[in-house]
């Protein structure tokens, strides 16, 4: 289909971008436009204007600060993929990024718009709640910080306000003791996961502390399994994956029941958990 | 300022083009309509099946998750430029030569997708050669003969090392 | 018959010097579809063309109450906005019956729906713009008030007398149904020591071609001419179908068929969409466009495979099996496809089920039932994938029961290759198979002893891998007793006209069309062998009514055996034309000399004696040289149908090679091979392809494919997000090798082969995965696509 008639803006600054989000009550922030797009393709969504925010300068740089690693929200999942700085520093997102879609939609989507987007089955907002990352909001009040587990509050929804520009995510920057571990169930590559698993935890003598479990695909946000981190930290993987019969109660949807994906959350756990005793991150 | 349609100017495969167009009008519909480069195909507008596959400032996208009017200044190639370039003459041998198209209407897609992960890995096994082409849709071949051609083709890139 | 050696160079006896019969040659004109200069009907633009979408019904059953277009009338661009009642004025309906399947039933399909809308997607309101853009813009503002009825989405159900009749004049829902007794199916049973029973349940899915159905149907008022650019299989059946409805007189109709981006069978069908498009040029009297988008196509092109399967088995304890019985239940749409109906499907699981073997005891029901979803029709492999399954399901069951091998228990089955010819089960007749062969060609090949050591070994670490078969008999070539005999004017004999230019090529024209399996090239490689020039000298004219023989087009594996052998006999026949022309100006007898290379020879030694080029200007422009009563025709005309055998059955063997992750349920395909006899190949990289491609869409089948329905008739997964087609990544390599039995109903002996990888993948996979988790006590999986779900509950991970 072909999307319903709107209008079209470059924004040349931040300030420029939130002063047009409060011309029109239906503008939307364009940047990669990979989630975007085809919801207006598909008319699921008619927005009045298009906010291009591709042109504001200083929103696609990666840096290491103060013991964290700030990834602007311009940049693209592809640039993300080569940046040694990621690998390095952040190698649980690492590890998800292969995972997104296809190069040619990595080329234009941009780590901002998976996180501002939010789809429960997706990777990146899953690793920011893992790692106990924060994301930089600008408002038409100014700039503020908000928590990842403070970020996600249900179905596609955020704490963004209609105005709000997400300018920024921040992760604690990987150390020696920094372990991490990765793995989701999709039907094909690329696929929006059924079930999926991003994890961290810091290696603490033979065992673990601070074990951070973000399941992603079992609910309306990514979600912290925080029974299982619990007896995580003791070492028992078994125990761990009962205890996430509390933690979890996934809804049924198109591609598998609330039971299927239970089941694999539990098979992920298993697999994750090996992956964080077992290996540095 | 905001306006329902825009100037814009850009290259396409090397040429200035200047046009005003609607801001929902997507980059491949704008290729196809406006310049009539139909070599770009539109299978599921949705971002799925990669028919639509062109290449901006250098990377490949899909056209169809792309807006003409996002792509003022920018430098757009199709398969026509790419090809008339002489940049893909060998993919394109080796997909005649193996049959690695039936149809053709993914062609052009898995052909610029092909090229690209060649620049990047000048030695990809089979497994990362189907990796890099997952999202591109062939209804024909049943992907192996894709494969095959895009293998040989690195290999021969490559001096016929492995 | 004989093995063939897997890269063969050349296979056959057509005696014939550089013949290109058996050579893997690349297909010509490739080039325009790499260096992205195809022309694709959604490529075609017109002067003056105007663009239609369609308001289409979100209701799967409910009264059309009233219309409102007032405002949509005004929208930016909007030319016109038409109805259903408005279309009826212009286009008859048409009701998708033949006679030769007794006590088919359907009624009458408009262009839009008038009254009532039978599925969610129906057309009901035609909205034609400058850009389809506007005419989706203005589709919005059009009000429809409907009146909800009660939707029929069940297909157990659809026969209870408390269901409501989709067309109460017909008087309940049942489409057709047949039923057929061969031998002793009671006797069989009670002669087994093993009765084995279970239903087979197949996924409703549908074609995804990547490039949408397309058509621009340009009327020209001045030329009372309708042409109708069409990505279409069957140009001339079109033709007929767009004169009789419109009511004008087929000649004053052409269609032109270009490149066409996949088909598979979903673009040989009549769509209410594209015939509303025909009678919208028609009445605006100018060109007008439609292609689906991916959505809409999801809701209108053909669904297929909708099945529930009853199937039961009899076994002894030596192998031998005693009898079959199914009970088939299918639900297709409101309506019978038109003009091929959707009785075809169910009437092919009829005919197939136990088709390679040699039990002849055999009880069979099959019913059709009407639905409110989306039409369903013939897609490739038409119901073989159905009845392979099953047939193939039951006799590894019989096997696993009995603590046979599963290639043991189909040696002891099969139909010996030399009992031919001989018959299935239901009647079906065969020229000559060769089942046994091409099984011991497959464990061969796949080193099939290897693979259960190395199967043995890993379930001994907790891997569980499955191996599974699939042996299977396919349609191919088929003659009117397919369509023909039952009233529908679909032509099953094709022709070639092939002529002699004036500086030596060959022009082909023909009946058969092309969508990317290389029936261009199969042309050109007969034509070529059978006059005598290499191939660069061919040029092949196809898809086009106005310009080739009356034919029937591509569908049912037909181009290459059907469509071959005319382009064959052609080119024999204008060779005598050349020869006798060359014998006159060399004053020689025309049987000592011969063609090749593009020359004229001499037949004995090869010696040239006048090119083909000198011929031609002779002939075209010095014809006053020629003797007195001497007329040079360097064209020729033949037609070819097949006589001898209602189907050219092909046949061959498939085997599946995955690993069951019993952890999580998926399944990780390794490897899939395929042998398959389809008498003499012509290309055999193309032949290989076509398998190859067919076995891919099998696997989706198997694995992925879906067209999930809700209670109320919504598709709920009409996207390329929620319905999964195969993929690079998940894809195995497939190795095909063949064993060569040409059939004797043409010279060339060359049968079909578009179909076969289809018809097999899905038993193979089916089988293979019962296979792997038998040693768990697993419960059978017989409910297609297998996914991990389905897996997991089989375990019993998860209720």
């Amino acid at each position: 289909m072909k999307p319903a008639p709107f209008a079209y803006a470059k924004a040349r600054s931040l300030d420029e971008a939130i002063d047009l989000l409060a011309t029109r009550s239906e503008a939307r922030l364009l940047a990669g436009g990979q989630s975007l797009l085809a919801t207006l393709n598909m008319r699921l969504s008619a927005p009045r204007l298009l906010i291009d925010i591709n042109g504001i300068a200083g929103l696609d740089t990666i840096a290491k600060t103060d013991g964290k690693l700030e990834i602007g929200a311009l940049v693209r999942h592809a640039q993300a993929e080569r940046s040694p700085d990621i690998a390095e520093h952040a190698p649980l997102i690492a590890r998800a990024l292969p995972h997104i879609a296809h190069p040619a939609i990595r080329n234009r989507g941009t780590i901002g718009g998976s996180i501002a987007f939010a789809d429960p089955a997706a990777e990146l907002p899953a690793c920011l709640l893992a790692l106990g990352g924060e994301i930089d909001v600008t408002g038409p009040k100014g700039k503020r910080t908000v928590k990842a587990e403070d970020f996600f509050k249900g179905l596609f929804e955020t704490v963004l306000e209609p105005q709000d520009v997400l300018t920024a995510i921040r992760v604690p920057a990987a150390t020696a003791q920094s372990r991490v571990g990765f793995a989701e169930f999709t039907m094909r590559r690329g696929d929006y996961a059924m079930a999926g698993l991003a994890a961290s935890a810091r290696a603490d003598g033979k065992g673990l502390a601070d074990a951070r479990l973000a399941y992603f695909g079992v609910g309306a946000t990514p979600l912290r399994a925080k029974q299982a981190e619990a007896v995580l930290a003791d070492g028992k993987i078994d125990a761990a994956i009962a205890a996430l019969d509390d933690d979890l109660d996934p809804p049924d949807d198109i591609q598998a029941t609330g039971a299927v994906k239970k089941h694999l959350a539990k098979v992920l756990l298993g697999r994750v958990a090996r992956q964080l005793l077992e290996r540095r991150a | 300022m905001s306006a329902q349609s825009c100037a814009i100017s850009l290259t396409v495969n090397g040429d200035p083009v200047s046009e005003t167009v609607e801001a929902r009008k997507s980059l491949v519909d704008f290729l196809r309509e406006d310049l009539a480069l139909t070599g770009s195909h539109v299978g599921c507008e949705h971002g799925f099946c990669g028919a639509c596959t062109v290449r901006v400032n250098g990377v490949i996208v899909r056209g169809c998750l792309t807006l003409a009017v996002a792509c003022d200044g920018a430098r757009v190639e199709t398969i026509e430029g790419i090809s008339d370039a002489g940049e893909i003459t060998d993919l394109q041998a080796a997909f005649e030569q193996r049959n690695a198209l039936q149809c053709g209407f993914c062609t052009p897609g898995m052909l610029l997708t092909a090229q690209e992960l060649l620049q990047q890995n000048k030695t990809p096994g089979r497994e990362l050669i189907r990796e890099h082409l997952s999202g591109n849709y062939c209804r024909c071949t049943g992907y192996q003969a894709i494969v095959d051609a895009v293998e040989a083709v690195a290999h021969a890139r490559n001096g016929g090392k492995r | 018959m004989k093995i063939a050696a897997d890269n063969p160079s050349a296979l056959t006896a057509l005696d014939r010097p550089n013949s290109y019969i058996g050579r893997s040659v690349p297909r010509p004109n490739l080039a325009r579809l790499t260096q992205g200069r195809a022309r694709f009907v959604s490529d075609v633009t017109l002067p003056r063309m105007a663009h239609v979408a369609f308001v289409r019904s979100p209701h799967a059953h409910a009264a059309i109450k009233k219309i409102e277009s007032t405002q949509a009338a005004k929208a930016p661009g909007v030319i016109a906005i038409v109805t259903g009642q408005d279309l009826a004025k212009i286009m008859t309906p048409w009701v998708g019956v033949l006679t030769h399947l007794k006590g088919l039933k359907s009624a009458p399909q408009y262009p839009l729906a008038v009254g009532r809308a039978r599925w969610q997607g129906e057309a009901v309101v035609a909205v034609v713009a400058r850009t389809r853009a506007q005419a989706e813009d203005a589709c919005e503002l059009v009000e429809i008030e409907y009146e909800e009825l009660k939707p029929v989405t069940d297909p157990e159900t659809a026969l209870d007398p408390k269901t409501p009749i989709i067309h109460p004049e017909l008087g309940d829902n049942l489409t057709f149904e047949r039923v057929h007794t061969a031998g002793d199916p009671d006797k069989g049973f009670k002669d087994a020591d093993a009765v084995i029973e279970t239903t087979f349940v197949f996924g409703r899915h549908t074609g995804v071609t990547n490039e949408p159905r397309a058509i621009v149907a340009d009327w020209n008022p001045s030329e009372q001419r309708l042409t109708a650019y069409h990505g279409t299989q069957a140009p001339h059946m079109m033709q007929n179908l767009f004169a009789k409805h419109l009511g004008l007189q087929e000649h004053q109709v052409r269609v032109v068929t270009k490149d066409v981006g996949g088909s598979f069978g979903i673009k040989v069908h009549t769509y209410a969409d594209e015939m509303a498009t025909v009678a919208l040029s028609k009445l605006l009297k100018r060109p007008i466009k439609f292609v689906a988008d991916r959505i809409e196509s999801f809701v209108t092109d053909i669904h297929a495979r909708d099945h529930r399967v009853k199937a039961k088995i009899g076994v002894k304890k030596d192998g031998t099996i005693t009898a079959w019985e199914i009970d088939d239940l299918t639900g297709i749409g409101p309506y019978s496809v038109y003009p091929r109906t959707s009785g075809i499907e169910a009437n092919q699981v009829v005919n197939l089920v136990g088709g390679p073997y040699t039990c002849p005891n055999y009880r069979a029901r099959a019913r059709v039932v009407f639905q409110n979803k989306n039409v369903m029709c013939q897609y490739r492999a038409v119901g073989h994938p159905i009845a392979t399954a099953v047939t193939e399901g039951l006799v590894e069951l019989a096997a696993a029961k009995i603590g046979m091998d599963p290639l043991e228990i189909r040696r002891r089955n099969l139909i010996p290759d030399d009992a031919h010819p001989s018959q299935g089960p239901s009647g079906i007749k065969f020229e000559a198979l060769s089942h046994h062969a091409a099984l011991a060609h497959l464990d061969a090949m796949m080193d099939y002893s290897a693979l259960r050591a190395e199967q043995s070994r890993l379930r001994e670490k907790g891997v569980y891998r499955g191996i599974g078969f699939a042996q299977f008999i396919e349609v191919t070539n088929p003659s009117a007793a397919f369509y023909g005999v039952g009233g529908a004017k679909i032509s099953a004999q094709d022709g070639a006209t092939v002529r002699l230019d004036a500086t030596g090529a060959v022009f082909c024209h023909t009946g058969v069309s092309e969508q990317g399996q290389g029936a261009e090239a199969v042309i050109a490689q007969c034509l070529a062998t059978s006059f005598g020039v290499s191939l660069d000298r061919v040029r092949v004219i196809m898809g086009d009514t106005d310009n080739t023989p009356y034919g029937g087009g591509t569908w049912a594996s037909r181009a290459a055996g059907i469509g071959g052998e005319a382009a064959w006999q052609a080119g024999k026949a204008l060779r005598q034309n050349v020869l006798a022309v060359a014998g006159s100006i060399l004053q020689a007898k025309p049987e000592t000399l011969d063609i090749r290379n593009g020359a004229v020879v001499d037949a004995g030694n090869g010696t040239e004696r006048i090119g083909l080029d000198e011929v031609a200007r002779i002939a075209y422009f010095r014809p006053d040289t020629l003797p007195p009563g001497f007329q040079a025709e360097l064209m020729a005309t033949r037609h070819y149908v097949p006589r001898k055998w209602p189907f050219a059955f092909t046949n061959g063997i498939q085997a599946s090679y995955l690993e069951v992750d019993t952890d999580s349920g998926f399944v990780t395909l390794l490897k899939h091979w395929c042998i398959e006899d389809c008498g003499t190949i012509i290309n055999p990289q193309l032949v290989d392809e076509q398998i190859r491609g067919g076995v891919v869409q099998g696997l989706g089948a198997a694995l992925f494919e879906h067209c999930k329905y809700d209670e109320r008739g919504q598709l709920l997964n009409g996207n390329m997000a929620d319905y999964l087609v195969p993929m690079a990544m998940e894809m195995p390599d497939i190795t095909v090798g063949h064993v060569v039995t040409p059939t004797a109903d043409s010279e060339l002996g060359a049968k079909g082969a578009g179909e076969a990888g289809t018809a097999g993948a899905p038993g193979a996979v089916m089988n293979a995965i019962n296979d792997a988790l038998r040693p768990l006590g697993a419960k059978l999986l017989t409910d297609m696509p297998f996914t991990p779900g389905k897996v997991l509950q089989a375990l019993g991970r998860v209720p």
